[in-house]
């Protein structure tokens, strides 16, 4: 049976955007307010799964051409590096360093080690998430 | 870490490499890599001599586990270099020795050479060990790998069978051996031997102190194959016979006698300890002798030998015991007991470890160690012949070979027995020196048996498989070397009197030490009882040898069904049978049963925790208020959660976790947790999404298959830990024992780590490697999803291939 | 509150029990999956509920929640998914291998070989 689905890819084309931004902002202002690398993660796996839900596995595999493997991989790397790193300048691991500084645009902003650490996290749960559920997807 | 440390872990060390050797270099052949070590260790421990010689120790320390108070000391005295020298010394020989016997083609190299050096460092680490509890350690190790050595040849039934039984007993041994290091640790309060013989005298009158021995020697005695735990030896003989010539003349059974040795200040006053090592010595002996004369296999023979040989020493140093009680004799003559023992040790290395190596070259050249097919090699083999004859007249006690020396030495020791007056020897003295005399014929019958029946009589070439001939020079060096010196020794003894024995007799017995003390061997001591003995062994042995197959009927008069074998098989059989039973008992294969087992563990231990400590506590202060829409979520909670139990449709199942995983997420909401609430939300939709992935593939739910009986049960269970857990809840809620650490991060999360989401900064700063670790399990639970379906995929389409 | 919590943890716990001694394999990773929650439940609920603001700094209140049940919590509610994903296709897979969910067909006994 063939549905249309009309409707819903193309909410879905604004959408799985918004998200994906949203998860971002999620994401990077995971210090101050709630969110961090976990939910920002999840919710953009989430918006990857709307575009598999709406269009097909091939569809979005050539729209986005990542192999989440290595993305956990790379996610794992950063992370483990992050925290590694503190060794370089003669701390403890896990030592983070923040700093604040005057951008232009955003004015005011602090910058912090911590975000690298929650990149990897963040590159993580989208590795994981979508692994799953491609190869549970294409084992059909 | 000092240079002796090394020494000891060299041949670890030099372990790890052998397989890469033998992997890479496959045209040379792997024991000459080897070789080298232990030659360079002998020369190394030679250097000790002049040090031990003037009775000085050389000690270093490292710590191990200092908590635990142990720590890796090892020091080198006169007992524990005499070890340490012939560890190395015949380990270089043995070496030597298997280079020729094993073909670099056929046998695998690597393992073997591996397994060697393993056991040469054990047997290292255990001679020069001053803590007890790593002495221990060593000791299992020798353990350890002489099983892998006797079963170095796994694809034989017999090989498994026999290196089975001596791990089992000599560990058995070992773990009696432990408990009585223990008991010495509670009593003494330290692991240090030295220590412990510091304080012999107050150890003396603990009421610890006769378990404590008994389980020593228990460890001692199932080591040195003494009576009965001697079964393990004969069936040991399946090892690769350079493994036997090393293990089973020079080393591994003689790890039994320094434990006796060198536990000897600390128990020595006692009289359990004399008459227990004396007597199993003595029966030992015997009945090693006896036994021997029936074997027909050469090595046979030679194992039942080395079993009555050691006896000979077990009993020589329980007699030497004595010489404690007697400190005001001048010239104390039961030292001359201890003397024997340690002389006689270094004799037996070397004839028995030639007469190993002979038999070795035997099995070699005619394929077959079986003396009824063997006679009149002497014209094909003469070197190994007089090489035999060497030997074997050394075991034998004749003279001029150092065998003759410690013999009379050993009946003098015996005889001396008779002077005795303490612990009841008066009356029972006789015996030891009555049972010594007939060991000593039949010792004097079967190394007959092993020259005469081998090398004379007829040439039988048809039961042979191959046409003997000399063996090749290089596997003839090493025997040559020992016979050489079983002849060296016994001309002039005193080679090694003042720089090996007194030193290590000076060890057993420290007390002894501070009068002027010299050893001196001769051979003729006018005529005196001990050369009259040696005259009539020697008569009636040869009478006993001429006449052997008349009375050989006396080994047929025990029947099988009560050898000592037959009673450990039974008892593994029965071992085995009664775990196979214990185990089906609760290992039934189903998961249920398995969880079953944890929930009601849980219940148990949880619930008696509870009701024993008093833990219970219900407290209606401080608590929340409860809001109306808050009571209206936990209801649909409760209902999701129970009709779930009820339904049969697979979709409406997973719809109701999905519902009750969103209320969840609304409690988050409400108790200010709003990264749970996110989070909780996602995974919730993420995850039904997966099941109903999922769900296409998997099968309709079933209720009708559970029986009544079965679901009365589970609702009993899953209610019993429902109510524990809201138990512990309700006390963890009333029961404030400490305060919360989370003013910690509160206060300290934005001025150290510079955030303001408190929870965030945890994950990713405070407690960050928790994050790390967990991403890293993620990643693991992601690839087994990817290897559960993908390698299935490859699997399936090889299998098409093969089609 | 507190009480009424741990009475729907106590009943989460118990069906999750129930569903996890059943045969099937769907129901048992659905009784994992509601163990989780009450799992997670009961670590906030040890924490004490609603004593405060929500742990944001910026909020500058008097007193905050417990932070640190929510940061485990956290991290377990990820691993949880982890957990179940990783059963589901399990179970899926020995459904499609051996043709059954029966977890007494599923015995590993040498006996039964």
């Amino acid at each position: 049976m063939k549905t249309n689905d009309l409707i819903l890819q193309t909410v879905t084309k604004v959408c799985a955007f918004v998200i994906i931004l949203f998860s971002i902002s999620i994401f990077l202002g995971g210090h101050y307010s709630p969110g961090g690398g976990f939910v920002g993660g999840l919710m953009t796996s989430c918006a990857i799964v709307l575009l598999l839900l709406a269009y097909d596995l091939k569809t979005v595999a050539a729209l986005l051409p990542i192999d989440y493997k290595i993305m956990i991989a790379c996610g794992l790397l950063i992370s483990a590096s992050t925290v590694a790193g503190s060794w370089l300048f003669h701390a403890p691991l896990m030592t983070h360093a923040y700093s604040y500084f005057n951008l232009p645009i955003l004015g005011k902003t602090s910058l912090h080690t911590a975000v690298l650490f929650d990149l990897g996290v963040y590159l993580v749960v989208i590795g994981v998430t979508m692994t799953i559920i491609q190869t549970i997807g294409e084992s059909e | 870490m000092s240079l002796l440390h090394l020494a000891i872990l060299s041949p670890f060390l030099l372990a790890i490499a052998v397989p890469i050797l033998y992997k890479h270099i496959r045209s040379v052949h792997t024991g000459w890599f080897v070789l080298g070590l232990p030659v360079i260790l002998f020369t190394y421990f030679f250097r000790f001599l002049s040090a031990t010689q003037n009775g000085e120790t050389v000690a270093e320390s490292f710590a191990w586990i200092p908590s635990l108070n142990v720590s890796f000391d090892v020091y080198v005295d006169g007992l524990g270099l005499l070890f340490a020298l012939l560890i190395t010394g015949i380990g270089s020989l043995v070496v030597l020795y298997s280079i020729f016997y094993l073909q670099k083609e056929k046998e695998r190299l690597g393992s073997f050479y591996t397994f060697l050096l393993l056991f040469m460092g054990a047997m290292l680490g255990v001679v020069l060990s001053d803590n007890l509890i790593v002495l221990y350690t060593f000791w299992e190790f020798t353990s350890l790998s002489s099983f892998l050595l006797i079963g170095y040849w796994h694809h034989r039934e017999r090989s498994r069978y026999g290196a089975q039984k001596s791990m089992l007993i000599t560990v058995l041994g070992g773990l009696a051996m432990l408990g009585g290091f223990v008991l010495l640790y509670i009593m003494g309060g330290t692991f240090s031997i030295r220590e412990l013989i510091g304080q012999a005298d107050s150890l003396f009158e603990h009421p610890l102190f006769t378990p404590a021995l008994l389980l020593v020697l228990l460890g001692a005695f199932t080591k040195s194959a003494q009576f009965p735990f001697h079964i393990w030896l004969p069936d040991a003989m399946e090892a690769p016979t350079p493994v036997s010539a090393y293990l089973h003349s020079a080393t591994m059974v003689k790890a039994g006698i320094y434990l006796v040795a060198r536990m000897s200040p600390i128990f020595a006053e006692s009289g359990v300890w004399l008459w227990l090592i004396a007597s199993f010595g003595i029966a030992t002996l015997f009945w090693g002798s006896f036994s021997a004369v029936k074997q027909t296999d050469l090595k046979g023979i030679l194992a039942f030998s080395t079993v009555s040989q050691l006896g000979l020493i077990m009993s020589l140093l329980g007699v030497g015991a004595a010489a404690l009680h007697y400190e005001s004799i001048g010239e104390n003559v039961y030292m001359v007991a201890t003397v024997a023992a340690v002389f006689h040790l270094i004799n037996h290395a070397t004839f028995k470890g030639t007469l190993f190596m002979v038999v070795g070259i035997i099995d070699h050249e005619t394929g077959t160690r079986d003396i009824r097919k063997l006679g009149g090699l002497m014209a094909f083999m003469p070197i190994t012949f007089t090489i035999a004859v060497i030997g074997a007249f050394s075991m034998a006690g004749l003279p001029p070979f150092n065998g003759f020396l410690s013999k009379e030495m050993f009946f003098t020791g015996m005889v001396n027995v008779l002077n005795m007056d303490i612990f009841n020897l008066d009356a029972w003295g006789i015996l030891f020196p009555v049972l010594a005399w007939i060991g000593s014929i039949f010792t004097f019958v079967y190394s007959m048996i092993v020259v005469f029946k081998v090398f004379g009589g007829k040439h039988q070439p048809d039961k042979l498989e191959r046409t003997p001939h000399e063996a090749p020079l290089g596997m003839l060096i090493s025997p040559v070397i020992l016979a050489s010196l079983v002849i060296i020794f016994g001309i002039f003894p005193n080679l090694l009197s003042g720089t090996l024995i007194e030193p290590a007799v000076a060890s057993i017995i420290p007390s002894l030490l501070d009068g002027e003390f010299h050893v001196h061997i001769g051979f003729w001591h006018g005529f005196t009882p001990e050369l009259f003995m040696t005259i009539g062994v020697i008569a009636i042995g040869i009478l006993l040898y001429l006449t052997v197959p008349r009375w050989k009927k006396v080994y047929y008069a025990l029947p099988e069904a009560w050898s000592l074998n037959r009673l450990y098989d039974k008892t593994i059989e029965l071992a085995e049978r009664a775990s196979i039973w214990v185990t089906r008992l609760f290992m039934t294969g189903f998961i249920r049963s398995y969880l079953v087992y944890i929930f009601l563990f849980f219940i148990i231990s949880l619930g008696f925790t509870l009701y024993w400590q008093d833990a219970f506590k219900l407290d209606t202060d401080n608590t929340a208020p409860i809001r109306m829409y808050e009571l209206i979520l936990a209801i649909i909670i409760a209902i999701g959660s129970v009709a779930i139990l009820f339904v049969k449709s697979r979709l409406t199942s997973i719809i109701l976790l999905g519902a009750v995983g969103y209320t969840v997420s609304l409690f988050y909401v409400l108790f200010r947790a709003p990264d749970l609430a996110l989070t909780q939300l996602i995974i919730e939709t993420i995850s039904v999404a997966l099941f109903l992935l999922c769900f296409y593939h998997l099968p309709k739910i079933n209720l009708k298959e559970e029986r009544m009986t079965f679901k009365l049960n589970n609702a009993l269970i899953s209610l019993g830990v429902g109510v524990i857990i809201a138990l512990i809840a309700l006390s963890a809620h009333s029961n404030k024992l400490f305060d919360s650490i989370a003013s910690f991060y509160l206060e300290n999360s934005y001025k150290e780590a510079g955030g303001k989401n408190v929870v965030n900064v945890i994950l990713v700063d405070f407690r960050g490697l928790d994050t790390m670790f967990e991403i890293t399990v993620l990643g693991i639970a992601a690839i087994g999803i990817y290897s559960l379906i993908k390698l299935r995929m490859t699997r399936g389409r090889e299998a098409d291939e093969n089609k | 509150m507190e009480i009424l919590m741990a009475i729907v943890i106590g009943i989460l716990f118990t069906t999750a029990t129930y569903l996890m001694l059943s045969k099937s394999i769907l129901r048992i990773i659905v009784g994992t999956g509601l163990l989780s929650h009450g799992a997670h439940l009961l670590i906030l609920t040890m924490g004490g509920l609603k004593r405060g603001a929500v742990p944001l700094l910026g909020e500058h209140a008097e007193a905050y929640v417990d932070p640190l049940p929510q940061a485990l919590i956290l991290t377990a509610i990820v691993i949880s998914f982890g957990v179940t994903s990783l059963f589901l296709v399990l179970a899926y897979r020995t459904y499609q291998e051996l043709g059954t969910d029966n977890m007494d067909h599923l015995r590993g006994n040498e006996a039964n070989e």
